[in-house]
């Protein structure tokens, strides 16, 4: 057992706190009322490696182990989940997936410009009636010989528009149910692909959501990952590691807000001394401390069980679960502490509290999570 | 051209510090050990400079003079860019004791630019550029906020009362540097802190030097009063208050 970071984990999480703290604090509260989308930042963390800091040198990424990604991720969303998302959906879903399923040409056309940065990618799973239920695809993508022919729509996708390529998960053998789903890598300036207007978010309003409409888009047979109908297992297998960026962000939610409200407890005064003198704001404050260790203990656990080869999709899902639910309680207390400031956007801790309530939902509802837990107990 | 970059570890600037054994010395459990600020700004712009003079400067080396924990720092210098680095083995206790060994790792490999901050955030002594310029007999140029590299030729901008002069000057020399002479540290990349391990990180054993100086003990400055705020009706309380509390008139 060793709970030591090494030097290079802490370089990253170092830098990451930098860049987060020195750069994205600027625009933060800006961006998330005007719902702009971080071009300069995606640039400027896709020149420091962070977008595809998990894949192999060889296909242009940073070699880091997930372990770093887990440090990283969390210095980025104490400031600004929306890169966050952006990072994670690249990272764990897009470039993890390629790397892990994709052929050597895939990889060195698709991985390696989404590696470097220069290109993000989106992960096309959901569906107008298909979330939680993600083997109800009604994207068909029609086996038509030599290409697929792709139609449907997808929805809530991030880097819906900012995305250069697309993974999408469609039904090919509509008979097989989920066995029949395909996954395609979908050029975003394919003929036929309609993006539908921003979605006007709760929260993480700086990334781009939107839906996606597909009217017979070919798509090369070259382009699927996988053999005829791995689709559905690639989708669960991706999100697995997916599971361990969003876990991470909303623990970075989390220490954000905790920060925040550490600070403010010990400058604010009431009744004659500091809120933090006050049992009821330090006994909070402790309450807080103890998930987000908790959290963060879950989140580094997945993560080394990943970067050890071992299973870690339970892990995940106790990580994305745990740290989601705590994300929103402390972002609700870190309002309750700064009082009325809490409840304006200066002090940060009001859109943490919004940004911390995707976290519950997205890339498996904390109800999926306790489906694949529960599950995993029977067995 | 080569530049050696002198970097010193110093607590990272949020640390609160405790001092402990009678104020002789500081608790360093849980401290966050960081390059100096100014010394990670000169890096930056050395950095630039190797940058944007293609071919021009060789290396850049950074020199550290300290025990095996400070390798942390010196490692991330190496993150950031230095090409090698070199830690000389000592537990520094003076600036002069620290001049004297960077100024013999600058002779050894003749060294072109030698930049140091112009001071370290912890004991602000502002004293070992000078010193290593003199030892080596070479220009020194203090409180340096620009340095610029043309056509071979150097020239550097110096902070004045109410102004700025600019400097020309030959190799070698040492810059004093301060704020201005990079805009903002260099975060470290990815490839840079994968290549930082294989990058060479050389001990060397430190010569022989008198220690010039001793502290006797520490004291922390006395904590700031807290704010106090004067209702609106009772503005004419500030006056009071500013010639009674403040003694400010």
């Amino acid at each position: 057992m060793n709970f030591e970071f090494t030097e290079e984990q802490i370089m990253i999480q170092q830098a990451a706190r930098d860049y987060a703290q020195r750069e994205l604090i600027k625009d933060v509260i800006e961006r998330d009322e005007k719902a702009i989308f971080p071009t300069h930042h995606v640039k400027a963390l896709a020149e420091l490696g962070f977008l595809g800091m998990l894949v192999d040198v060889e296909y242009d990424g940073g070699g880091m182990d997930t372990v770093s990604y887990v440090l990283a991720m969390e210095e980025i969303s104490k400031i600004d989940s929306s890169l966050g998302v952006i990072m994670s959906v690249n990272n764990s879903l897009v470039c993890y997936g390629l790397e892990e399923y994709g052929t050597e040409e895939q990889k060195q056309k698709y991985l390696k410009p989404l590696a470097r940065g220069d290109k993000i990618g989106a992960f096309l799973l959901s569906e107008p009636e298909a979330g939680s239920d993600a083997t109800k695809q009604h994207t068909i993508a029609e086996d038509k010989g030599d290409y697929y022919l792709v139609n449907g729509t997808k929805n809530w996708i991030t880097n819906g528009n900012s995305a250069g390529t697309y993974l999408v998960i469609a039904q090919t053998h509509p008979e097989k149910k989920h066995h029949g789903i395909n996954a395609l890598i979908v050029d975003r300036n394919s003929e036929g692909i309609t993006v539908g207007p921003h979605e006007k978010k709760m929260g993480m309003r700086s990334s781009d959501t939107h839906s996606v409409m597909f009217t017979d888009v070919k798509v090369p047979k070259e382009n699927r990952i996988g053999e005829d109908g791995f689709g559905f297992k690639f989708a669960m297998k991706t999100l697995d590691g997916g599971r361990i960026g969003i876990a991470s962000q909303a623990l970075g939610i989390a220490s954000g807000a905790f920060e925040r409200a550490l600070q403010y407890s010990k400058e604010r005064k009431a009744f004659g001394t500091e809120l933090f003198n006050h049992q009821s704001v330090a006994f909070k404050l402790s309450d807080m401390a103890v998930k987000i260790e908790n959290a963060r203990n879950l989140c580094i656990k997945a993560a080394w069980l990943k970067d050890q080869g071992k299973p870690y999709g339970v892990a995940s899902a106790m990580a994305k679960q745990y740290a989601a639910d705590i994300a929103m309680e402390v972002t609700t207390e870190a309002v309750q502490i700064h009082g009325g400031y809490g409840y304006v956007a200066e002090y940060h801790v009001e859109r943490l509290m919004r940004e911390a309530k995707l976290t519950q939902i997205y890339e498996g509802t904390s109800e999926i999570q306790k489906v694949v837990i529960s599950r995993s107990l029977l067995r | 051209m080569k530049i050696l970059v002198c970097i010193s570890n110093v607590p990272d600037t949020t640390t609160k510090i405790k001092l402990v054994n009678e104020n002789t010395d500081f608790d360093r459990t849980g401290v966050q050990w960081i390059i100096n600020p100014w010394d990670e700004l000169a890096l930056t712009r050395a950095m630039e400079l190797k940058e944007s003079t293609a071919g021009l400067i060789e290396k850049i080396t950074v020199v550290n003079v300290g025990k095996k924990e400070n390798e942390g720092t010196l490692r991330k210098a190496l993150a950031v860019g230095a090409d090698d680095a070199i830690r000389v083995e000592a537990d520094p206790k003076d600036a002069y004791y620290v001049a004297v060994q960077i100024a013999k790792v600058a002779k050894e490999e003749a060294y072109d630019i030698i930049l140091a901050g112009i001071e370290s955030s912890d004991y602000n002594g502002a004293a070992v550029g000078g010193m290593v310029a003199e030892m080596l007999d070479i220009p020194s140029v203090s409180s340096v906020s620009g340095l610029f590299i043309e056509d071979g030729k150097v020239s550097l901008n110096r902070e004045i009362d109410g102004g700025q002069e600019v400097l020309s000057t030959e190799l070698p020399f040492v810059a004093i540097v301060q704020k201005g002479i990079s805009i903002d540290p260099r975060i470290p990349a990815m490839r840079g802190i994968m290549m930082a391990r294989k990058k060479p990180l050389t001990v060397v054993d430190a010569v022989e030097a008198d220690v010039l100086t001793g502290f006797v003990n520490y004291e922390l400055p006395q904590a700031k009063s807290a704010c106090k705020m004067i209702d609106e009706e009772n503005a004419g309380d500030l006056i009071k208050l500013l010639h009674t509390e403040a003694k400010a008139f």
